[in-house]
């Protein structure tokens, strides 16, 4: 458990992908997202000289890819600076951005400070996608947004997240993301943290949905080929076996928060009894090998049944702590996703009730509102 | 509805020898020292490259057909007979979207 000197240390590699999440400021209210729903505000962000001794120390370690995230991350004025820095550090750095604040002048800064890729997300696609088809406002944004990326030369991700209200329009989402010329196009299921938890019923769709959006995405595989590559993320809540979350607690992924805060996956915040570094008191290297956190669900000694002796824990590791908890209320308990879990009726009871009911008459969306800005 | 038909051909396009192979946009080739390796990093992944792939790769920067690359991996390993490897990684590595 926690804390305990009984882990798989020895066997840890340097984590491969750092996420940087620069600040929780965004212009966005998105009902599926997947950040804590209570909020550090800005006051509590680290500084510019903060972030880059994290960034120097986890390039040290043998950290390779860097995304830059939030939050908004466009929302702070030293982006082309932290860019910069770990540009120069041998980062390969990407930027995960809504497009909101990316101006023409800005899009050259941080082609200069060597920005290699963006991933322009679509956080609220319904708005978008009906902006989209009536061709007003915000479709008009992120189709100069697209453009600026891609007059910088940068490979272009465009990500969208999928949910009920969204799915049955796959299609027109594909038709976006090519007339953009989006080089891919990751079609990610709400995962059901944070927020999105809140909202879950009203988020899960149908079976008949899914399955019909899947054959839309296969179709249009066969018929553009190269043209754009798409990433299809079936929501797991649907599935009988755990994905194999973070590639196992520990192992390859750090996120920092805007605080400084440390953890082995972005909504480990929300997990109860996890003492998490920050990168103001401790070395990184000392958190990812040493901390109590970063070692308490690493490898497989914290496992109980079904997992501990299942012949499928070296390919998923248990799944997600945070959905153990989240529907458990014990982050030690195998996902509930998996058919083997005691705890698997819960999430066939949520799809079966996706099934039969409109939650739209249930449960009304919950908005999301975010931390007040406050002066600097 | 967008036509989607106009790139099909693009797909396993044949490379002649006057192919002058370089990473494809936002490819980044670099020898990371705490896997003691090269690494081909594209956006949020990274590849680990043997020894022959990473020796190919590097000299894939648009100056040089593979006929030239041979010549040169073949002197400087003093060895013969390996363009069809050269090749054949080349043409996997354009598959894979990395070469253009």
């Amino acid at each position: 458990m926690a804390g305990s000197s009984d882990t798989d240390q020895a066997d840890t590699k340097p984590p491969f992908w750092v996420l940087a999440e620069l600040t929780y400021q965004c212009p966005l209210h998105c009902v599926f997202c997947s950040n804590p729903v209570n909020m550090a505000s800005r006051a509590n962000e680290l500084s510019t000289a903060q972030w880059r001794d994290a960034l120097t120390e986890a390039r040290a370690m043998g950290a390779v890819q860097l995304g830059f995230s939030g939050g908004e991350p466009l929302m702070r004025d030293d982006l082309e600076v932290l860019v910069a820095h770990a540009h120069e550090l041998g980062f390969y750095t990407n930027l995960i951005t809504s497009g909101v604040g990316l101006t023409e002048a800005r899009a050259k800064a941080l082609k200069s400070a060597g920005l290699d890729h963006v991933q322009l997300s679509f956080q609220d696609s319904t708005q978008e996608l009906n902006d989209f088809l009536s061709h007003t406002r915000t479709f008009d944004l992120k189709q100069r947004v697209a453009k600026l990326i891609k007059a910088q030369g940068w490979p272009m991700v465009m990500n969208v997240v999928l949910h009920r209200y969204n799915l049955d329009h796959i299609d027109k989402i594909i038709d976006m993301a090519l007339v953009l010329d989006a080089q891919y196009l990751e079609l990610a299921n709400t995962q059901y943290y944070g927020w999105a938890f809140k909202n879950r019923l009203a988020l899960l769709p149908s079976r008949e949905q899914l399955v019909k959006a899947e054959a839309v995405v296969s179709d249009y595989r066969t018929r553009i080929g190269n043209r754009c590559q798409f990433i299809f993320v079936v929501p797991d809540y649907f599935e009988d076996r755990p994905k194999a979350c973070m590639n196992g607690w520990g192992q390859v992924f750090l996120a920092i928060a805007p605080d400084g805060v440390a953890m082995p996956c972005h909504a480990a915040r929300e997990l109860p009894g996890l003492d998490l570094p920050n990168v103001i008191q401790s070395n990184l290297h000392d958190i990812w090998y040493e901390s109590a956190a970063f070692n308490a669900y690493r490898g497989q000694k914290w496992m109980a049944e079904p997992c501990r002796s299942c012949d499928e824990r070296d390919k998923d590791f248990g799944g997600c702590r945070c959905q153990a908890w989240l529907l458990t209320g014990d982050a030690t308990q195998a996902d509930p996703v998996c058919s083997k879990s005691p705890h698997h009726d819960q999430v066939v009871q949520l799809v079966e009730r996706a099934q039969i009911v409109d939650p739209r008459t249930e449960q009304p969306l919950v908005f999301r509102q975010n931390p007040v800005k406050t002066p600097n | 509805m967008v036509d989607v038909n106009e790139h099909d051909d693009e797909q396993g396009d044949a490379k002649d020898h006057n192919w002058l192979p370089q990473l494809a946009g936002g490819m980044r080739l670099q020898f990371e020292q705490a896997q003691d390796a090269w690494v081909l990093l594209y956006p949020e992944g990274m590849v680990q490259l043997n020894t022959s792939a990473a020796e190919i790769l590097r000299r894939c920067d648009g100056s040089k057909t593979i006929a030239a690359i041979v010549t040169e991996l073949e002197t400087l390993f003093n060895v013969s007979g390996i363009e069809s490897e050269v090749l054949q990684l080349a043409q996997e590595a354009t598959r894979r979207g990395w070469l253009i």
